[in-house]
């Protein structure tokens, strides 16, 4: 295939270049480190569940308990195996009867690391197969009720009552979504815990919970072999929960995860230590449970000028491919993201939005590419807002996008009703329809204004990436580089969470993930 | 009165009525939906109900849009609204003025608060670049800026009023499900109120759905809607603050 865009071929190594050095600085400082959230997903993995009389979830019960003894630097792995080996109860029950400290995990005799590990490795190998059974369930669900073509017609459900949303996730299927994302309740990524059980509140959505994730998986489900349609299912693994999430999601069988490596910490400023942790860990359970990953570059863009800022997202773009790889994602599991946010007013907004998207399709050709809808200069006309999520349908289907997550022309007003959904969706399919092969019937002039434009933004991105490479991405981040927003490396939330690892710090999932997914260096 | 003052919904032609409408229905898609939604419309008040477009929206809704005439009218020399009386000035004028009629720079404090986690106005408002043009309130060399972000609880943004001695807080809300906000921006003014704190500081509320009429009501000094330029809100705050200075309000006096 001949390139739409001529773009600089050195520029885009000399990029990987920065990003693989930006990517070992942020690993050296994050490795030999893990987190209470991190030692909480090993639970969540083996199985644990539930909650105490107050709510609390038995996890965090625990985890609490070995930090209060700064003993969770040898990983919870070890603490619990002791005590299944020495109690020979099941993990549940155990963990139950630690909650209620009828065992006490450090008065039991100890034995030899040795001894432990392999034995929570053959557990975690046991535990983990109820993960490597939902990629072959997808797996075969795909194969005999395919996914409609790209860009899949992504929409979001937001009634803060899991019940009322199975409702609209069902019609929006039906009415031709491919994507169906279950928004959180607004702060949910502060809580340092997944609430439990399925809910009917919340502001701006309802809470991910494995129950919830659970009550939307089945009725999904049911609607694919309906419509003879495969249905992926989103949600977030973001916040200081982050692993978390990923644990319940891959038992749950979802498909994709809104999962970016700095999102927490430009916008909710959880502590940048803290993110990276539980970011990498939570990337080896999407990796390994097959979910494609959605990075959240379009947020940059809303606070950040889209037209001077637009490297920032390309910069990004890299550094999330980079630190991706490196758990384990594969380039297809990679949903890069950007938006079309640029003013619609400027003279020829249009041309800079197809030279971003067309630029970073051909330098992340692999990548499911999530395109974000205009939302910054939606202002409550809904008239001009509907052709602008035309337009911007339009520049997707021009560009090969992957994920398109439509634009609501009742953007800044409410969360969607059900007929703002279904206007969106005929919205897009009209335009996908109509301009089905539109990609391949063009490509744009030499040294036009399109060919400049991306041209120009990879030259900035390559300089940023060196100025982030020479000071350090934590660095970077406190000076402001993205979005506007700094971050001081010292501060933001969570950072009591993080814990330096002992010489024998042992997390048999660690193992499993690097082995499965050939991480090197792990 | 005029009869030029009574006003109806127009179309075409003066007085015809013309309205557009469109909304869902929980039925399925069919000649007793079309019925349903042209009963319905005429319980709102409505005649001459056409059912232009009606569309299947799955799980037993259907979608409506309908065009009608209302008869109803509005006397508008009996409506009275609340509105901003300062004088619109340019960034330089706000700073000229602060100079001369203040003669000391501008503390002005924001936040996102409760749970709303947009900040897409605050950040319109005060961040350098600003919005539309106009620079934001952080460019102003007379107003000194602290944007505390989203998320901030009542009591964070009243502690860090009082320790920076802002003259100005700015209260922004995109999110407001459920009313919340109401409850949230309330109880902001009332903890104010029941510290003596009330009169420290000039406090503005911002958001799309925000109208000064709203923002009296709950209590603050003024309110600005979505379209709201960062100069229109730093002249507001300029000239509100001379005023107070004048009635010495706040305990300062500029003489």
């Amino acid at each position: 295939m001949t390139e739409k865009l001529k773009l600089d071929k050195k520029l885009i190594s000399l990029c990987r270049n920065y990003t693989k050095e930006i990517a070992d600085r942020v690993e050296k400082k994050i490795e030999n480190h893990t987190t209470t959230s991190v030692e909480r997903t090993v639970l969540r993995l083996l199985g644990i569940d539930g909650v105490d009389q107050y709510g609390i979830p038995i996890p965090n019960l625990i985890i609490k308990k070995v930090k209060k003894e700064n003993k969770l630097n040898k990983g919870i792995a070890y603490w619990f195996g002791n005590a299944l080996i020495q109690t020979e109860l099941s993990v549940q029950v155990l963990a139950e009867k630690v909650t209620k400290d009828e065992v006490d995990l450090f008065s039991l005799p100890q034995k030899d690391q040795d001894i432990v590990q392999q034995y929570m490795l053959n557990l975690a190998e046991e535990k983990i197969k109820k993960i490597s059974k939902n990629v072959t369930k997808r797996k075969k669900m795909k194969e005999k009720y395919p996914c409609g073509p790209k860009p899949w017609l992504y929409v979001i459900v937001a009634t803060g009552n899991i019940y009322e949303d199975l409702k609209q996730a069902k019609a929006a299927a039906r009415q031709g979504a491919d994507i169906i994302a279950v928004i959180r309740s607004t702060a949910q990524s502060l809580l340092d815990y997944v609430p439990y059980g399925p809910t009917t509140e919340g502001f701006g959505g309802t809470y991910a919970t494995q129950a919830n994730f659970k009550i939307m998986r089945e009725a999904l489900d049911q609607v694919i072999k309906e419509e003879g349609r495969y249905i992926q299912l989103v949600n977030y693994c973001s916040g200081l929960a982050m692993p978390e999430i990923a644990a319940i999601g891959a038992i749950e069988r979802l498909d994709m995860m809104l999962n970016d490596a700095m999102y927490g910490i430009l916008f909710r400023d959880i502590n940048m230590k803290r993110t990276f942790v539980d970011q990498h860990f939570s990337r080896m359970i999407n990796a390994y449970a097959g979910v494609i990953i959605n990075t959240g570059e379009d947020n940059y863009l809303t606070t950040a000028d889209p037209v001077q800022e637009a490297h920032t997202v390309l910069a990004s773009q890299f550094i999330n491919e980079e630190l991706g790889l490196r758990t384990g994602l594969k380039n297809d599991q990679l949903g890069l993201g950007h938006a079309f946010e640029i003013n619609p007013d400027l003279e020829d907004s249009f041309l800079l939005e197809i030279a971003q998207a067309q630029m970073v399709r051909q330098i992340f050709p692999k990548a499911p590419l999530k395109y974000m809808p205009p939302t910054k200069y939606m202002n409550g006309d809904i008239f001009k807002g509907h052709l602008m999520d035309g337009i911007f349908n339009f520049a997707s289907i021009m560009t090969d996008q992957s994920i398109q997550l439509l634009g609501m022309l009742t953007e800044a007003i409410h969360t969607p009703f059900l007929q703002d959904r279904a206007l969106s969706i005929d919205n897009a399919k009209h335009v996908f329809n109509s301009a089905r092969n539109i990609s391949d019937e063009i490509y744009f002039k030499e040294d036009g204004k399109i060919q400049k434009r991306a041209n120009q933004v990879l030259q900035e991105t390559a300089e940023i990436l060196k100025d982030i490479a020479d000071k350090g991405l934590m660095e970077a981040l406190s000076q402001g580089t993205f979005a506007d927003i700094k971050r001081p490396i010292k501060q933001g939330k969570g950072l009591d969470g993080v814990i330096k690892k002992a010489a024998d710090y042992y997390n048999p999932f660690i193992e499993i993930f690097s082995e499965e997914l050939s991480i090197k260096d792990e | 009165m005029n009869n030029r003052d009574i006003i109806k919904a127009y179309g075409d032609t003066y007085n015809d009525g013309k309205v557009q409408l469109s909304f869902t229905l929980p039925i399925e898609r069919g000649f007793q939906a079309e019925e349903a939604a042209r009963i319905y419309c005429l319980k709102l008040g409505l005649k001459e109900v056409e059912v232009v477009h009606m569309k299947n929206l799955k799980e037993g809704f259907t979608f409506f849009v309908v065009y009608a005439v209302c008869d109803l009218s509005v006397d508008v020399s009996k409506i009275s609204v609340a509105k901003i009386d300062t004088e619109e000035m340019s960034y330089y004028a706000v700073n000229d003025y602060i100079i001369e009629k203040i003669k000391r720079p501008l503390t002005v404090i924001g936040a996102c608060t409760g749970s709303d986690a947009h900040t897409v106005g605050l950040d319109a408002i005060l961040n350098m670049k600003g919005y539309a043009g106009e620079y934001g309130l952080e460019r102003y060399p007379q107003i000194k800026t602290f944007n505390l972000g989203s998320q901030v609880t009542n009591e964070k943004l009243i502690n860090k009023s009082v320790e920076v001695k802002a003259d100005a807080i700015l209260v922004s809300q995109v999110v407001t499900q459920k009313n919340i906000h109401i409850k949230n921006l309330t109880e902001f003014v009332e903890i104010l109120e029941a510290e003596g704190l009330r009169d420290e500081f000039i406090l503005i509320l911002g958001g799309p759905r925000i109208s000064h009429e709203l923002a009296l009501e709950l209590g603050f000094d003024a309110g600005f809607g979505s379209g709201t330029k960062p100069n229109q809100v730093a002249s507001y705050l300029a000239q509100k603050k001379y005023d107070n200075l004048k009635e010495n309000k706040g305990g300062e006096n500029i003489e």
